[in-house]
């Protein structure tokens, strides 16, 4: 079997579940309207932190310019955040349809991964587009550039940033795939969002920048497995992150991703030998 | 060597349980109870290649399950389990490659693709060569009449539709062996000797084994050579179709109708009179004390008989017996 054969299966559950999701406009026009409100009040906080003369120290770490940009950021890349697990494993694992998935001759963690990632892509793409849109073109041409999600640092600043977003798109997947054998085991998904949503929400940096967090803790949120999902890839955006940081930071994304991976199928196996089949 | 062999297979279930009510739900939170539920205990039977099988029992009785451990999705907690000489379990990904199955009650297509999409990811899924490919789903699409249907998203087809679509969904990669578990739930009638029909030819012509669960006791007449009863995990009878009705139902029942002025006899000799209503008399008859030409012959040679039907029991009546000897109906 070539290389070509033996990705079949795994592409074509990534290019079907992408194309399936990408049916769903209502629903990324939706998450897009929220995504703005959200990303204006959160721009509209900052605007106030920072003429205040509090956090001074904060303000050398990051520009109000700079914190604009990352919110916008923040709010684009928002379904990169793992705190749901695919919604189509969770109704597998409640109704029993889980068996097909069993049915297949292929390795079951990677048909989910690639499934997984196809939902979580699709639903990226068309948000991060139409917050560009909005955000860097036009609100400026309406004139409040002040507001405006800006350029990246320069240009390899942007390069480092987008494969970035890639590895944090793989280690989303890991993590939404961890949900995903704990909805199967637990057959329910709520708990485990509620717990799931807050963690997640502060330790990608997706809330506040990290690097407003007290000093004490920088090292540790830099390493903590959630950093590379966001915070991260902005610090790259902006060039916080060069050279060999650069690469040390675009390695410790691929060292989550592999542990995670590596964990999420130890796990699956595990629940799987327990399975039982819902409803007859 | 059998093509299935299943050797004292077990498999029990933890099932939780709580008295009913608010004073359930509340002693629930503090204190968890399990019963254990043994699904399978101690099956055993073996399959040739190319043959057909039948797997009845009452609800619960452990059909489903034996097939989930057939197909490796279940593990078995005892036992030994070989199909072609793979542990359906351990060798998944092999053993699934070479296997169709069929859950009458779930779906394994996707709810909103088209059927044709679907059928063209199993395609990728399985590796199944594109050329290959096109020739089986033409074939299958043709005999099971699917024509319409391919460009239809799976949720808006009829559930006979969608069964037809679910059977040549599991043989698009040609498996050996097919595992049906209850394909004609719910259908109507053309539906239902549709897949029938389809079934017997994949198993002539094709040589693939199948392996089927139903509570329609038609399916079994009219498909299956060999019947396994289970109820209560456990096998109850391994025999030919004919063989079980003659071990549950000695009897055989003998209508007559006679003639507008004929006066029906009180009592007629071998038989035992069951019930008579105008001018038909129902009689039950022991067919290895009294052979059925011999009763035949006496009562038209002794009347004027206008019409004289023999009939088996309905084998309806023959497993809900059979259940019943057992003690085997669902608790």
């Amino acid at each position: 079997m070539g290389p070509r054969d033996l990705a079949r299966p795994y592409v074509a559950a990534f290019v079907s579940r992408f194309l399936q999701m990408l049916q769903y406009r209502t629903a990324a026009l939706a998450g897009f309207a929220t995504q703005c409100w959200w990303g204006g009040i959160k721009v509209m906080v900052f605007a106030a932190f920072y003429s205040g003369s509090a956090i001074a120290g904060a303000a050398s770490s990051m520009s109000l310019a700079q914190a604009i940009t990352y919110t916008w950021l923040a709010q684009g890349l928002l379904v990169l955040m793992p705190w749901l697990g695919d919604p189509e494993v969770a109704q597998a694992a409640r109704t029993g349809a889980v068996a097909y998935d069993r049915l297949r001759p292929v390795d079951a963690y990677a048909l989910w991964f690639a499934r997984t990632a196809g939902w979580i892509a699709a639903r990226l793409l068309p948000r991060v587009a139409l917050m560009a849109a909005f955000a860097a073109v036009a609100l400026p041409l309406v004139g409040l550039g002040d507001w405006a999600w800006q350029l990246p640092a320069n240009a390899l600043a942007g390069a480092a940033f987008l494969l970035s977003v890639v590895l944090g798109l793989l280690l989303s997947t890991a993590m939404v795939m961890l949900l995903n054998v704990a909805t199967t085991a637990a057959l329910n998904e709520r708990g485990i969002q509620a717990v799931a949503t807050p963690v997640v929400i502060v330790f990608s940096g997706n809330l506040l920048p990290l690097a407003l967090l007290p000093d004490a803790w920088q090292t540790a949120l830099l390493v903590q497995p959630l950093a590379g999902l966001f915070d991260i890839p902005a610090r790259l955006y902006f060039g916080q992150l060069s050279g060999w940081h650069a690469l040390a930071a675009l390695g410790l994304q691929c060292f989550w991703i592999v542990a995670l991976v590596a964990f999420g199928r130890m796990a699956m196996g595990r629940t799987m030998r327990s399975l039982q089949v819902q409803g007859g | 060597m059998p093509h299935i062999l299943v050797d004292n297979l077990r498999k029990t279930y933890r099932v939780s349980e709580r008295d009913p009510g608010l004073r359930g739900a509340l002693r629930g939170l503090l204190q968890r109870r399990h019963r254990t539920v043994e699904a399978l205990s101690g099956v055993s039977f073996a399959l040739e290649r190319g043959e057909l099988l039948g797997f009845i029992g009452p609800n619960g009785a452990g059909k489903s399950t034996a097939i989930k451990i057939l197909s490796g999705i279940l593990r078995p907690d005892g036992g030994r389990v070989e199909v072609d000489g793979r542990d359906p379990f351990a060798d998944r990904e092999r053993h699934v490659a070479r296997i169709g199955v069929v859950f009458g009650q779930r779906t394994q297509l996707w709810w909103d693709l088209p059927v044709g999409d679907g059928f063209d990811l199993l395609r990728d899924i399985y590796r199944v060569d594109p050329q290959r490919y096109r020739r089986t789903r033409d074939e299958l699409v043709a005999l099971l009449h699917l024509e319409h249907v391919l460009d239809q998203p799976v949720r808006q087809l009829s559930l006979g539709q969608r069964m037809r679509a679910e059977i040549a969904a599991a043989l698009l990669h040609e498996p050996d062996i097919l595992f049906l578990d209850e394909p004609t739930i719910g259908l109507d009638a053309p539906s239902k000797l549709a897949v029938r029909d389809f079934v017997r030819r994949a198993n002539r012509e094709r040589g693939t084994t199948v392996l089927l669960t139903t509570h329609d006791m038609h399916d079994i007449e009219a498909l299956a050579q060999r019947v396994i009863v289970i109820g209560h995990g456990r096998v109850l009878a391994d025999s030919p179709v004919e063989a079980l009705r003659a071990q549950v139902m000695a009897e055989r029942r003998l209508v007559v109708d006679f003639a507008q002025d004929a006066t029906l006899p009180a009592q007629v000799d071998g038989a035992t009179v069951h019930s008579r209503d105008g001018q038909t008399l129902v009689l039950d008859f022991d067919p290895k004390q009294t052979p059925a030409p011999a009763l035949i012959a006496r009562i038209a040679g002794a009347h004027a008989v206008e019409d004289i039907r023999l009939e088996g029991l309905a084998i309806e009546a023959v497993i809900a017996r059979f259940y019943a000897m057992h003690g085997a109906a669902e608790a």
